[in-house]
């Protein structure tokens, strides 16, 4: 009988523990796929994150480090400039990357840093169970913010493809949203350019993944998908913010 | 190579480069300042890898992905900068990761000032960041020692997988003097395999994971006895300590770093006038050297803790000596330095005390 389809060699076989529905499973299989993909499995090292994620050292089939909440981007510094040639990589929650950590972000680009950073976006605290994240949305309810985000005293949302892209070491900067087949086949070739920018030693990638709490949000996982859809990518546009793979071209 | 004249910060760094250092991160902070620029000039020449990083908090974390990916790293700070790394310290000590973190301290608390302190001693030895965790910590008192310590710092964190601390003062690291990197011992600068370390797994078919979290109470609580075996290990095996004329002294010094070369002087002086004064070097503060305490102990009127800090290590004296002598404690702070003349006027104090 020929395979048609089986499970990426990129992923351990622990269960994951995320709640059904949430997305973070999905973008972790096209990370662990590309890296199959691209052949790197074996010289990946990566960096997981506090946060729902915090687990991502059991389940990415390569050698792993879990760093401090907000500084997987200094750690991964740390491991590549020791495995220059190795496949550094973080996994990043929005209150990871964007509030505790972001001048780890925001410098690892600025340096250039040759390592790829895969950000979940679901604009809110998830695993510390539904704080407002720096992200999250003019007035979206959360834990702390219970009448709704008002920027009067909690601010804006950050967007940080944005902002990174005018950083000159960032090399590739992709926003992406898996809430249906089409995005989540675009997610992963985002994913696969990032790897390769840092494959062909660009400097700093970043691929921001939209992504859904259902948990959190108080929403069934279809429901989530929609606000994803509908919500975030209003406030976060999809697209391409920075490739200096396509200029060599 | 023969004795060369360096500054303290200078010979910290070399001394590091010598023993197969070849990963430093850093954020400038004086009095250490001459630290990155010394690595900054130097590890490219020796194929190292320098890098300023934006704050204290992401080099620690540096250290931590560098010393997890297998290699022999350095950080040096001050006394703020040693507390923003606090939080990386614990995940480095929990991870079990190596590494050698230098605090030339200054005087505090808050911003303080660039003047030379030891009012970190506590932070040092007592923890500092979050958890059960031990630093080794290795005060040197010349520059030649310095060096040395630096050099056995990396050795002692790879046997131990764990950070260690070189505690000097601002005085220790601005002040030059002859240094002779030739006595240093190499054996110790061989670099053993790392087989934990993330290298990308390569042909090895189990993943290495460098992780510090552990839900399961039961096996946390084993993780944290372990790491406390191997704390007990270095308390027997790494103990360092130097003692002067203790033989028939009746009144005992105790002091680290550069105020025991003080006390060194009003040794000296105090003969002049017939009084028998003996010095306690500790060199590890962590493992604390309690046996020069138990010798000393019959002979001895007092002992007497001088410190650039309101009173710190003298607690530890305290738990050595345990209440058979008297303790007795001078310090000057603020970035301040005790005065041979000043203490003299303290011993005969003790002296004439029934
Ligand atoms: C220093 C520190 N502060 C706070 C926490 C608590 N904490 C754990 S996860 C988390 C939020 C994570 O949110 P995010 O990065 O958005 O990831 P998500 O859980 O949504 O995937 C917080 C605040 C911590 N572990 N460490
Ligand atoms: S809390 Fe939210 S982000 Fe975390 S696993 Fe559950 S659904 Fe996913």
């Amino acid at each position: 009988m020929a395979v048609v389809f089986q499970k990426t060699k990129g992923l351990t076989d622990t269960p994951f523990h995320y709640c059904p529905g949430c997305t973070h499973g999905i973008v972790h299989r096209l990370v662990a796929e590309t890296m199959e993909e691209l052949g790197v499995l074996d010289k990946a090292i990566g960096v997981a994150p506090v946060g729902c994620a915090v687990f991502a050292y059991e389940y990415f089939n390569c050698d792993m480090q879990e760093a401090a909440h907000g500084r997987a981007p200094a750690v991964a510094t740390g491991i590549k400039r020791v495995h220059p040639d190795k496949i550094v990589f973080t996994y990043q929650g929005d209150g990871d990357l964007a509030a505790i950590g972001t001048a780890e972000t925001v410098h690892a680009a600025a340096r250039g840093e040759n390592i790829t950073v895969i950000f979940i976006n679901n604009a809110i605290y998830g695993m510390t169970g539904g704080q407002m994240a720096p992200t999250s949305l003019i007035g979206q309810e959360t834990l702390t913010t219970p009448y709704g985000r008002k920027p009067e005293t909690n601010g804006y949302p950050i967007k940080m493809c944005e902002m990174l892209s005018t950083l000159e070491g960032a090399a590739y900067i992709e926003r992406v949203s898996v809430y249906d087949v089409k995005h989540v086949l675009n997610a992963k070739k985002a994913i696969k350019n990032a790897f390769k920018a840092q494959i062909n030693k660009k400097g700093f990638s970043m691929i921001e993944v939209l992504s859904s709490c259902p948990t959190n949000w108080g929403m069934s996982p279809n429901e989530a998908l929609k606000w994803t859809k509908d919500k975030m990518e209003q406030y976060y546009p999809l697209g391409v913010y920075k490739n200096t793979l396509e200029e060599e071209k | 190579m023969a004795k060369v004249l360096m500054k303290g910060n200078e010979a910290l760094a070399e001394a590091a480069i010598q023993a197969g250092c070849r990963h430093y991160f850093g954020y400038p902070i004086t009095p250490q300042n001459e630290v990155t620029a010394y690595m900054a000039k130097r590890m490219p020449e020796v194929g190292g890898v320098f890098l300023q990083a934006e704050s204290e908090v992401s080099a620690i974390n540096m250290v931590y992905g560098a010393g997890g990916a297998g290699a022999r790293v350095l950080i040096t700070s001050s006394s703020p900068g040693i507390s923003l790394m606090q939080e990386g310290i614990s995940y480095i000590a929990g991870a079990e990761v190596p590494c050698v973190i230098a605090n030339i301290m200054r005087g505090g608390p808050g911003l303080g000032g660039i003047q030379p302190s030891q009012s970190d001693y506590f932070q040092a030895t007592k923890g500092g960041g979050h958890g059960d965790y031990k630093l080794i910590v290795l005060a040197p008192s010349t520059i030649q020692e310095m060096a040395e310590l630096v050099q056995q710092a990396f050795h002692i964190a790879d046997k131990y997988r764990n950070p260690v601390m070189i505690l000097g003062d601002g005085m220790l690291g601005q002040m030059m003097e002859p240094v002779d990197f030739d006595i240093l011992k190499k054996e110790e600068n061989k670099i053993e395999e790392k087989p934990w370390a993330t290298t990308g797994m390569g042909t090895r078919n189990k993943r290495n994971i460098i992780n510090s979290l552990e839900l399961d109470p039961q096996i946390l609580e084993k993780h944290n006895i372990e790491i406390f075996k191997k704390y007990q290990k270095a308390a027997r095996e790494e103990v360092r300590y130097e003692m002067t004329n203790c033989e028939e002294a009746e009144i005992i010094l105790v002091a680290y770093g550069t105020i025991a070369r003080v006390a060194k002087n009003v040794i000296e002086i105090a003969k002049r006038e017939n009084i028998k004064v003996g010095l306690i070097r500790p060199i590890s503060l962590w493992p604390f050297p309690e046996e020069p305490f138990k010798k000393t102990k019959d002979h001895v009127k007092a002992y007497l803790t001088i410190e650039m800090s309101m009173g710190q290590m003298v607690e530890d004296v305290k738990l050595a000596v345990n209440g058979q002598k008297e303790v007795h404690f001078y310090g000057r702070v603020g970035g301040m330095v005790p005065e041979p003349m000043a203490i003299l006027e303290e011993i005969k104090k003790i002296r004439g005390k029934k």
